[in-house]
Formats: C-alpha cells, structure tokens, sequence
C-alpha cells in the first residue's frame, strides 16, 4: 500500500467521525436522535395480555374495533400534569384514550383526575408496575396508540404536546381508523 | 466591575493569543529572529490575562456577587470558602474558563524553560499552543461567557450540588485538567515538528518530560476521581466504564504509549512518525474527552448545559485542532525519515508491543464508548454497551501487556535475546504462577482476577528483578551493589516505581472480586455478620452540619470478640438543594476496607449495607506510585535536560 | 470534571439513586442468589445512566431486579431470564450485547485493533531502511578528497 495512503488514514477516520457527529447533533436538534432514549418493541405487535382493575378497568382484549391511546400516567408525576390539556384536547376531538395509574394509589388518581380533567374513557390500576414492564415503559408518561385489531402502532415517551400531536399522532389516527 | 475586568481580560487573551498564534509562527517560517523572539513574551502575557480573568470570576464567587449569573447558579453564601473557590470550575462555564488558564499555563511554562530549545522549534511549540488557546478561549467568550450578569440579582445563589462538596473531588478537576491541556505541550511539539519537517533524538528529549508531566497530572486526576466515586457514591464501585470516565482513560492509554515510544526517539531515533500521531491522538482524545462530553451528544445527561449551539461550535472547533493537525501530518510526516533500526527482540521491540497493545485497548474502549451512537445513528439499533463488555475484552489485551512489561526493561536496546531475559526472571514467573494457583485455589477467585493477581505479582517482581539485574545484586558483594544501586539514574528508579505502582493498582482491583458485601436490616444494639466481622449498630441519632442536616448510624465493628473500630455512616439532607446524599464511612489498614453505608430506617431499624474490600486501598496507591515513579523520572529529566544538554541541543540542531 | 459531570449526571437521572437495596429482595439461596446478582449486572437500569440494575436504586431497577430473581427462583436459565428482559426493552436492556451482525465491530475490535497495530509494526519492519552500505574504494577516495580541500 503506498505509505502516503497509510498517513491520510487517522485523517479520514477524524473526518469520518467528526460528519458522523455532526449529523448526531443536527438530528438530536430535531429530535430524531436519542441516545438514551430506550425502544419500544412492541410496535407491530400485538398488545401484551394483561387484565387490570379499576372502575371499571379494562384487558388486553378490550383495545379493540377503534383506534385507542393507551396513556401511562401517575399522581406524582409533574409532566402529567404538563401532558393533561393535550390528553383534554385529544379527547374533544373524538379519539378514545384509556389510562393505565402506574403505581398509584386509586384516591390520588381520582385527586388527580379531578384537579387536572380526565381524559380517559376508562382508567385502570397498575398498582405493582409489572403491566407497564410488559409493555416496556420506563416512565410515565408514555403513551401508545393501538390500531382496530389490536396491533400496537406507535409509542410516545414523555408529554405529548402540540408538536407531537399534529406532526405524528393525527397522521397515524387517520391511517387506522 | 470585577466580572467585567475578567470579561475584558478574557478578550485581551484573546486578543494576545492571535498575536501569539501568528507573529512566530510567521516568523519561523520567514526565519525572522525578531518574531520569534515575541513568542515568549506573548505567550506570558496571554498567561497573565487569563489568570487576570480566571481571578476575577474566583473573586466574585468568594464575595458572593450573585448580580454574575454563574455565580447566582452554582455558589452560595453559606457555603464554606473552599467551595465558594472550587466551586468556580466546578460548572460549565468556569471549567472552560479554567481549561483555558491551564492552557495559558502550558505556554508560559514553555517560554520559561524552553530557553535550550531552538528559536524556530520554541517559536512554533508557542505559536501552535497560542492558536489552540485562541480557540476555546473564543469558545469561552462567545458562547460560554461566565461573566453574563443577571438582573435584578438574586438574594442568595442556588448553591452547588451537595455531591461536590467534597474535598477530594474540589481538588480533583484542577489536577485532571493540568493532566489534559498538559497533553497540548507534546502536541504543540508534534505539530511543530512536522512544521519544521525534522525529528531527532533532541525532539524525543524534550518531549518527554513534557509528557511525563502531564501523564502523571492525568494519573492523579483518574484515580482521585476514581476514589471520590467509591467513597461518595456508597455502593463501593470505583470504576464503571461509564463514558465520562472512559474519556479520561482514553487519553491516559495513548499518553501512556507516548512516554514509551517518544523513549525509542529519543534513544534510538525510531518510531518517529508513530511518535508525532501518538502526540496528536493523546491531545486529540484529551480535548474530545473534555469537550464532546459536553456538547450532549456522548450522553445528554452528562453535558453540562446542553446546547446543540455549542455542541457545533465545539465540534468545529475540535475538527479544525484535530482535522487540520492529521492533515498536516499525512502531507508533511513522509519527510520524515526514518533512521534507527532495531530487531524485532530489543527494548524497542518490547515497547512497540506496549503501544500496540496500549493502542488497542484505547482503541476498544473507544469503539465500546461510541458504538451504541455510531449503531443507533447508521444502523437505527439501540444498544447498550456496558462494564461487562469492557471487562471482557479490555483484560485479554492487558494481561499479555503485563506479561511482557517485566521482559522490556530486561532487553537491550538494538538487538536482545530473549533466553537471558528469561533466566533472570524465571524465579519471578514461577512465583506469579504460585501466586495465581493460590488465588484460584484457596481465595477462590475466578479465572480472570486470578491472573490479573499473578501479573501484579509477576510486576512487581519484575520491577525489582530490573534493578537487581543492574546493580548486579548477589553476583558482586553487596557494598559493590549498593553502590550502584546509588548510582543509578533517577529515570530508571522512575520507571520501576511506575510499573511497582501499576502492579499494586492491579493486585486492587483484581482484589476487589473477592470483595463481600450484604444488605442487613438491623435495630440498635443488634449485630450483622458480614465478611468474618461483627457490626453492631450502637445508635442512631441526629447531627446538624453547617449547611445540611445529618441521620448518623453508630457501628461498632470486632472480630472474633477484638473490637477493631467504630464507624458512623450518614444521611445527609441539604435543604437548599433538596437533595439527600449518604456518606459512606471507610475504615482501613491498607490491607482491607470495611464499609459502611447507611439506608432508609424501618420499624425502628436501619437498613445497613456493609463491604469487607480486601487491598481496595491499593488501586489508588498503586496510581500515587506510578505518579511518584513519573515525578522521579521527570527530576533526572531537568538534571539532563538542563545545562549539559543545552551544549548537545546547540550542536545537534542546526540553527 | 469527568467525575464532577458524573455525579451531576446521578443526581439528575434519579435522584433516589442513593437509596440502599432491601435486604429482603436477596434469594435465601446464596447459589441463587448469585446468579441472580450475576445476571443483573449484565442488565441496564433504564431510567439511569450507564448504570446496572444490581448497582440502581431507581424504582424501575429494583421491580426488575425482584423479576430477575423471581425467574431464577422458579428455575429459569440466564439466556431465559435475559432473553424475557429483551424482549420488552429490547437489546437495549443488555449491558453486554450480544454477538450479531450490528456488534460484530464492536466484539472483533479487539482482534481488530491487534491485526492493525501488527500488521502496521510489520510493514514498517519490512520497509526498514537498509543499513547504510560500507563506502567504496571511490567514495572513500572522494571523501579524502573533499576532506583535504
């Protein structure tokens, strides 16, 4: 190999990684890069089984027939409340969201759905947090829109706001419902 | 009026850093002595403005000027003075500010002892310290400005995390930067080299005490940070790959490399070409270690203030310092001729293995630390890649490098056997081997802490077989030794001492994996048998401290009946912060630590969680030696590089 | 600064991260309890950073550390255990992923970094310039000559 070759090498590895950086920055600014950020596997799958309490609370079986918004919410949690009008605003425009409590107690969820609005059609309790493990939240709030057969579409993590909800959400509404 | 001093000094470094970039670097080029004879005063000059404006950002932490947002935000009135003062590079804004000062630092301390360099090789060091220090210093000024002032100002600042409250960590950035920006020197050297188009052994002398410096800095500062981790963080660990500390690492491998392969330039005028990118890669790996941590790609979490505007400027800052100094290379490192020759079994031999094998580990852990954004950004897969990815492939690589380090030293420059090598340390081998059957055998250590106890073993033993062999110890009578022993050169104690110490750092942390830990549950007056002591929990009661208050659990620690010590855990609340900390309590006799960390209260008991860490205190030791090894050396570096080499400079160089 | 963005890094991800484990969450099976740790170790805690869920004291680690001891309990093997993690977070969740088409960089850069610095330490010995060849009677002559003029 012709030793000049060999000397540009650490050059174009530098040059390589340092374009491969700068697009990290440019799509973490848009937001389409998130080291961090932990992937849902459940997209393209169907809902993991489960069967939750609550008044009345509700089962795998019931995310079914219509598009649904499966929201994961706690009392305590602070962008909950940040994410309410947007559920507020989701649930006037006619779309049905259930809500999963994530390790809550049933008298601060209804506090909490009585201060901040309650968006949900129905509201379960899943008080140990193995429901949420299945379906592979870290945190709440996340939230996952399931298709008419049950078939889960698209996950979103942290308050959804307008941005995620005209950019992402009614698209995606529109195509399966 | 003070913070816009420090603003206004900032400028002028700035301002005397252009001049400083230019004016020799132009001068070397059209040989003008008068401009290469402005280096070093600019290079002071740029010195004093940034300690000028460094001061002044100290002084108005110190007087609480809360009216200087950085301040409002990191500092507070209560707070002790010391941290008031550390607390000034302890954000990221004053860090950079700091950055810059030490690299200020470096330039003075080029003009002051650079005086047996050539002009044009101490013009051009400077001029290329000069134009670095301009960038960050601009870095600093337009988008990291510590001096923005905030109106109306606050009563009182938001205080600094409680977590850095802590002496070893106030003093542990200073000493991790000097071991960073000390890295620019060797670089400078390497950039100014291929400037001038020629390397020789002289190049190779100057560098390494350059080197040593900021190698044993950057010793320091890992292994400070290392053990602030494991005595503040209370779960015992003290290293975990994480990216943060793997930039730190990086830098440490490379330069690690370095001070070996600039040994071969020096001696025996080979490796020149490898020599000047290993100088290149080390700075380049130093600067991505202090700045790519921040501009919130490597991890969000960890940046500072995570800004993509910053985050761009630093890259196209660190692609014009990198980029344009490989570019530099690839077109000017071909003049480079290489002259020593030497048989694959020699010294030199030996320490290409070492850089090979240093190189690949810094490269492993480099591909380990960037692989999931390189993965998730071309591949769209999330991964993880973790401590057991590191252990598993990081060790393979070190222990045959522990292997041959004893050979090394052992082997004559040029061409060597390797069967006297082997003779002298045959005795050395058969014990290691007996010290990791015993590891295996008795201790029940597993396959890998067991041969990393072997090669601390086979170092150490290695370390002093070295120096036996050259005192001729037990061939001459022993006041014949004895005085060669006292004749030696100071270089040689250096590198013994270093390599002793990294046998000790070793034995700790292989030690480590035969730690014993338990989580307890217990009520005062109750005792827990943990790793062959007793740990009685005497009380629980409060403390108030100057700005937290404090949950204290006294334990009283015996075994078999001897009481050994008393150690009281805390929980600490900080109020201004909200934020609760534990402090662990650490008793040791260097042979073993026992550990204790206090946990949530239940029905009347503590939760205890306790570790028996036998030689823990070694892995930092073991660096303090390696330091102590690179501080010796460096004194028989000053004795040779001072006036005797001056004559050798002046004729060896051609003006 | 590396350490000092650490801890700042802890205290932002999970404040509660200093919160000690329950001593009651150990297997009474010290064999288990083992294995238990051993695969844990190899497991991320999600919510922080870098961090396994045996060394966390966030919520979400200590839930997965009490299933991870559940699973070994009723007898389930490392992969299994470690496979039914994947499954719900993905190989995100493995602090050692595994060897497949995406990683097989990452696991040959080892062998990789080795075979580059080899082969590089072995061209440059193949290149190494030749020894300077002993003078000719003629160029000995012409030095004498340039020496004497």
């Amino acid at each position: 190999m012709n030793r000049r070759l060999i000397l540009l090498a650490p050059f174009a590895a530098v040059l390589v990684a340092g374009v491969g950086f700068l697009a990290m920055l440019e799509r973490e600014q848009e937001g389409k890069f998130d080291p961090r950020g932990v992937p849902s596997m459940l997209i393209g799958k169907p809902v993991p089984d489960f069967t939750l309490p609550g008044d009345p609370g509700f089962a795998a079986s019931d995310l079914r027939g219509r598009p649904i918004l499966v929201n994961f919410f706690a009392s305590w949690c602070e962008p909950c409340i940040e994410e309410a009008p947007a559920l507020m605003q989701i649930k006037a425009s006619g779309v049905v969201i259930y809500g999963i409590a994530y390790k809550d107690k049933p008298d601060a969820t209804a506090a909490f759905l009585a201060r901040h609005g309650n968006p949900f059609a129905r509201v379960a309790h899943d008080a140990p947090g193995r429901v949420a493990i299945d379906w592979g939240v870290t945190g709440v709030p996340e939230t996952y829109l399931i298709d008419p057969q049950g078939i889960v579409r698209w996950r979103y993590v942290g308050p959804l706001g307008p941005a995620a909800i005209s950019a992402e959400l009614t698209p995606l509404l529109r195509r399966y419902a | 009026m003070i913070p816009e001093l420090g603003h206004f000094a900032l400028a002028l470094a700035v301002a005397l850093g252009l001049a400083q970039a230019i004016l020799p670097l132009w001068g070397a080029y059209r040989r003008d002595a008068r401009l290469m004879e402005a280096a070093p005063a600019l290079a002071v000059g740029q010195f004093v403005a940034m300690a000028i404006s460094f001061g002044a950002l100290a002084w108005s932490a110190v007087v609480s000027d809360f009216s200087v947002l950085n301040i409002a935000e990191n500092s507070n009135s209560m707070e002790p003075l010391i941290y008031k003062i550390t607390g000034t590079w302890g954000n990221h804004e004053g860090s950079i500010l700091f950055w810059c000062l030490i690299l200020t630092v470096c330039g003075a301390a080029v003009a002051a002892f650079g005086g047996n360099l050539p002009s044009s090789l101490r013009a051009r060091v400077i001029g290329v310290l000069g134009a670095a220090g301009v960038g960050f210093q601009l870095f600093a000024l337009l988008e990291s400005d510590p001096f923005v002032r905030l109106s109306p100002a606050p009563l009182d600042g938001r205080d600094m995390n409680p977590l850095l409250q802590d002496p070893g960590l106030a003093m542990h950035p200073p000493i991790l930067y000097t071991g960073y920006v000390g890295f620019a020197v060797p670089f400078a050297f390497a950039v100014a080299a291929l400037l001038e188009g020629r390397i020789d052994a002289a190049w190779g002398r100057w560098v390494r005490p350059w080197t040593l410096a900021a190698w044993c800095f950057l010793t320091g500062g890992i292994a400070l940070g290392s053990w602030w981790a494991y005595y503040e963080l209370g779960w015992g660990g003290f290293w975990f790959w994480d990216p943060v500390e793997n930039a730190s690492l990086l830098p440490w491998l490379t330069g690690t490399a370095l001070l070996h392969s600039a040994l071969v330039v020096e001696k025996r005028e080979a490796l020149k070409v490898w020599t000047v990118l290993l100088a290149i890669g080390t700075f380049s790996l130093s600067l991505s270690g202090t700045f790519l941590v921040r501009s919130g790609i490597l991890n969000s979490v960890h940046a500072f203030a995570n800004d993509p505007a910053r985050g761009v400027f630093i890259l196209a800052l660190l692609g014009l310092v990198i980029g344009g100094s490989l570019l530099l290379f690839a077109l000017r490192a071909p003049a480079l001729a290489a002259t020593g020759i030497f048989a694959p079994v020699s010294r030199e031999g030996a320490l290409v293995l070492n850089n090979i094998l240093l190189c690949s580990i810094a490269a492993v852990v480099l591909t380990g630390t960037t692989y999931p954004l390189f993965a998730d950004l071309l591949l769209g897969e999330k991964l993880s890649v973790g401590a057991p990815f590191f252990n598993a492939t990081v060790f393979p690589l070190a222990i045959p490098l522990f292997a041959a380090m004893s050979f090394g030293p052992m082997l004559a420059w040029k061409r060597a056997a390797l069967a006297p090598a082997l003779m002298k340390l045959w005795w050395a081998a058969l014990v290691a081997a007996a010290v990791g059957l015993l590891a295996a055998g008795v201790l029940r250590a597993a396959l890998l802490p067991a041969l990393a106890l072997a090669a601390s073993a086979w170092l150490i033993l290695g370390a002093f077989a070295d120096i036996a062999a050259r005192i001729a110890l037990f061939r001459l009578p022993l006041p014949a030794s004895l005085r060669r022993l006292t004749g030696l050169s100071r270089s040689s104690f250096g590198t013994t001492l270093a390599h002793a110490g990294l046998s000790i750092t070793i034995a700790g942390i292989a030690a480590m994996s035969l730690a014993q830990s338990a989580i307890v549950l217990v009520h005062p007056g109750e005792v827990a048998h943990v790793g062959g002591y007793d740990w009685q929990l005497v009380d629980l009661h409060d403390r108030a401290g100057p700005n937290y208050a404090a949950r204290v659990a006294t334990i009283r620690i015996s075994r078999a009946g001897h009481p050994v010590t008393v150690l009281a855990p805390e929980r600490r609340s900080f109020p201004v912060q909200q934020i609760n900390t534990t402090e662990a309590k650490i008793s040791t006799n260097l042979l073993r630590d026992l550990y204790a960390v206090l946990g949530e209260e239940r029905d009347g008991g503590a939760v205890l969680r306790l570790h028996v860490n036998p030689l823990a205190p070694w892995i930092w030791l073991g660096a303090l030696v390696m330091a102590c090894g690179g501080l010796i050396s460096l004194a028989d570096r000053r004795l040779r590089v001072g006036a005797p080499s001056r004559r050798r400079a002046g004729s060896a160089v051609p003006a | 600064m590396i350490r000092l963005a650490l801890a700042l890094a802890l205290f932002l991800a999970a404040a509660p991260a200093f919160a000690i484990s329950d001593p009651n969450e150990a297997l009474p099976d010290p064999r288990q309890e083992a294995r238990a740790v051993a695969i844990g170790q190899q497991l991320r805690c999600l919510v922080c950073q870098n961090e396994s869920i045996e060394d966390s004291g966030a919520d979400l680690a200590r839930d997965l550390r009490h299933i991870v001891r559940q699973q070994v309990a009723a007898g389930k093997s490392d992969r299994e255990v470690i496979a039914w993690l994947v499954a719900r977070y993905g190989n995100f969740v493995r602090l050692r992923p595994p060897f497949e088409l995406s990683t097989v960089l990452l696991w040959a850069s080892p062998a990789l970094a080795v075979a580059i610095g080899g082969g590089a330490a072995l061209v440059a010995w193949r290149n190494r310039p030749a020894p300077p060849p002993p003078l000719t009677t003629a160029e000995r002559d012409r030095l004498r000559r340039l020496l004497d003029t």
